[in-house]
């Protein structure tokens, strides 16, 4: 079966998700947004386009990716079923290259062979080059000083991929910052530049075209619980919200269905060392509506609209905003975003990796450890899936230091044992 | 556009009236509020009013993604002064005490939004604002600052760029009741090398056939070369980070601004 990419009723005409959304950008890239717009819409219904990236999602990426009982985890947890849709084993190790080969695809379409990107993880700037790499592009990727450091690795994959890697010290050297230039290359070199973006953020069409490119995360698992567990809706999916294009991916192909069909949809955001210490990352718990990288969210920003640096253990979580569809689901109700803070997350890591041997993303982490909580509550025969949304490989040094660190503070003066125990209590 | 003209747009509009009869064009310096100080912009400010037809503030702002280095970094200073949006107002007051020039203020959307578009129109109207340039706010975005600034006898600018479609250089010029302001590059903010028009006819002929207000040009002009230049062309001629780039090497930017006002006349 060839690819489909799907049309949901969210955005309206004008890119707007309720009141979230829209294009507040220099009126320099307007043109270059509506020739996006155009060059999307045609692609979208294109024999030649989809059956192009169906091939490269599954003989590149490796497409389907497994949806996997978690047997361990579920007995730990004593409750729901967990199930996760396992997008770590995606080729770069994350959801990011669904979107990426996707739009990579497109910059050739549109002629245009200079591609640039912004990345925090470094997830998104890896399969940004592997995109350009593989259909022989130009490309420049955008990142924090901070998170160069975080993820050394990273750095290095994408610079191995013929990449050129810029380092950003603005502000606060980290997502937000690598995206603010960005956006401002793509003001200078509008004409003959394709802007990858990372997340379901930035002005329209970005937040609706990045989740029709991941939408294709929640069809599969539609068909795959099918398989598995005899129904397409699980009770409950949950997914880490960074800008939010990994679970948009996996929320989107049940956001629109009628409410009674619905699944819990939730997103884990990063909390930081918690919503009321200020210093995480939490948009929704503790932010305000604003505009930031061309559209209207729940950010970050002080009672005068400066931008609140925000916090997190996990680079592509460390964001102020979260995608305006995702706003618009917290607004009416369709999805619920909670926090999980730094401690919470690297306990969950611990405790995935000891139980089931997979170790996950820092970002993915978060949305593990609400679940175990979640699995409880619901109970037995209730059914969970989680989006695993990318690999720990990344982040194994960071956690190393991280974990040597507190031990050596005398903050974790316990082993893993005793971490999982008390994740479980 | 609003069939009677608030009192900041007719402000702006005399300026560049008298500019014109002069055979000039009008000289607006723009300069970061609070910038290098909160202590030290007002004497900034004043001599660059003293050679000024109209005087631009920016309100510092963290993520400033229409604009370039220079002005990037003076907003980061200023912030960490304690210079933000009711301060940079509070400023603008100050001026307006000392100065009949008309100031536009130029800030980023989030601010407005933030302390709230009424309460920001207020604070505007109250300081003496004359208009409002609106860099990441295509007008078409929000109908409703422009209507809430008119209410407040404020005038507005919006942007147009090279990149522009004659659609949407019509719907932009429809929308500025101050005056026009053309972008001269595709591009942020900054003091470039080289002086040559480029695109900037075109985009004002262009800019001319729907404009009913002034048309100014901005992005680039660095000296009393590039404005002259660029004042044979368009009816006001903005420079900012040269300015900026003076006043943080500790230049005299009094002189600076004296022979680029120079550059201006035709
Ligand atoms: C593995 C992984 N998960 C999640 C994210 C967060 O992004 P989003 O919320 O857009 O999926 C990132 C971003 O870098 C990532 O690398």
């Amino acid at each position: 079966m060839s690819l489909t990419l799907p049309s949901y009723p969210q955005p309206d005409g004008r890119g707007r998700f309720g009141r979230f959304g829209g294009r507040y950008v220099p009126e320099t890239l307007i043109p270059a947004l509506d020739e996006l717009e155009a060059a999307y819409r045609e692609a979208k219904t294109d024999p030649a386009f989809l059956n192009e990236l169906d091939r490269l999602l599954k003989e590149f990426v490796g497409r389907p990716s497994p949806l996997y009982l978690a047997q361990r985890l579920t007995d730990h947890a004593g409750g729901a079923k967990i199930y996760l849709k396992r997008e770590d084993f995606n080729y770069t190790g994350a959801h990011k290259i669904n979107n990426c080969l996707a739009q990579a695809l497109l910059a050739v379409r549109m002629g245009k062979r200079r591609v640039i990107a912004e990345t925090g993880a470094g997830q998104h700037g890896v399969a940004s080059a592997t995109a350009a790499a593989l259909l022989g592009l130009d490309c420049v990727v955008y990142m924090g000083a901070e998170d160069i450091r975080r993820q050394a690795l990273n750095v290095f994959r994408m610079k191995l991929l013929g990449a050129e890697v810029r380092e950003v010290t603005s502000g606060t050297a980290t997502l937000k910052d690598a995206t603010n230039e960005a956006i401002r290359d793509w003001v200078t070199n509008v004409r003959d530049t394709f802007y990858i973006l990372g997340s379901v953020v930035g002005p329209h069409p970005y937040p609706a075209m990045v989740r029709d490119f991941q939408a294709v995360i929640g069809e599969e698992v539609k068909v795959q619980l099918e398989a598995l567990e005899g129904r397409i809706t699980p009770d409950a999916i949950v997914a880490c919200v960074g800008g939010g294009s990994n679970a948009i991916g996996i929320f989107a192909p049940y956001a629109y269905l009628p409410e009674s069909e619905r699944p819990r949809l939730i997103g884990t955001e990063a909390a930081g060392e918690g919503v009321e210490s200020g210093r995480h990352a939490a948009s929704v718990a503790g932010g305000r509506v604003g505009v930031l990288h061309g559209s209207m969210m729940y950010l970050l920003n002080d009672d005068e609209g400066q931008i609140v640096p925000p916090h997190s253990i996990s680079a592509g979580l460390d964001y102020p905003g979260i995608g305006p569809e995702h706003c618009h689901y917290s607004e009416t109700g369709v999805a619920e975003y909670v926090p999980v803070t730094d401690a919470q997350a690297l306990e969950a890591l611990q405790l995935l990796t000891r139980l089931e041997g997979i170790i996950p993303a820092l970002e993915s982490a978060h949305a593990i450890y609400h679940a175990v909580r979640l699995a409880k509550e619901l109970g037995q025969g209730g059914v969970i899936v989680v989006n695993l949304s990318g690999r720990g490989d990344k982040d194994v040094a960071e956690v190393m230091r991280l974990l040597e660190m507190e031990r050596d503070q005398g903050l974790l003066d316990k082993d893993v044992e005793q971490v999982i125990q008390e994740v479980l209590a | 556009m609003t069939a009677t003209l608030t009192r900041g747009a007719e402000r702006i509009h005399a300026a560049f009236e008298r500019a014109k009869q002069e055979d000039r064009a009008a000289f607006m310096p723009f300069m970061t509020a609070g910038y290098p100080s909160a202590a030290e912009f007002p004497a900034v400010a004043d001599a660059l009013l003293a050679h000024a037809d109209l005087l631009e503030v920016g309100i510092p702002y963290s993520d400033p993604l229409g604009d370039g280095p220079t002005i990037q970094r003076a907003s980061e200073q200023a912030l960490a002064g304690g210079t933000s949006t009711r301060r940079t107002l509070a400023l603008v007051k100050e001026l307006r005490a000392r100065h009949d020039t008309p100031i536009v203020v130029m800030t980023y959307v989030n601010p407005i939004y933030a302390v709230g578009p009424r309460q920001f129109m207020r604070l505007a109207q109250d300081a003496g604002v004359d208009g409002l340039i609106l860099p990441d706010l295509p007008p078409d975005q929000d109908l409703e600052i422009a209507d809430l600034a008119a209410e407040h006898g404020l005038a507005v600018t919006f942007l147009i760029a090279p990149t522009s479609t004659p659609e949407r250089v019509k719907l932009v010029a429809d929308a500025c009741t101050g005056f026009l302001y053309a972008v001269s590059v595709t591009g942020v903010t900054g003091a470039r090398e080289g002086t040559a028009l480029g695109e900037v006819p075109a985009m004002l002929a262009l800019a001319r056939e729907y404009a009913r207000v002034p048309v100014a040009v901005g992005f680039g002009v660095k000296d009393a070369a590039t404005a002259r230049q660029v004042a044979q062309v368009a009816d006001g001629v903005v420079v900012g980070s040269a300015f900026v780039n003076a006043v943080g090497a500790g230049q005299d930017v009094g002189a600076l601004a004296a022979s680029i006002a120079e550059g201006c006349r035709r």
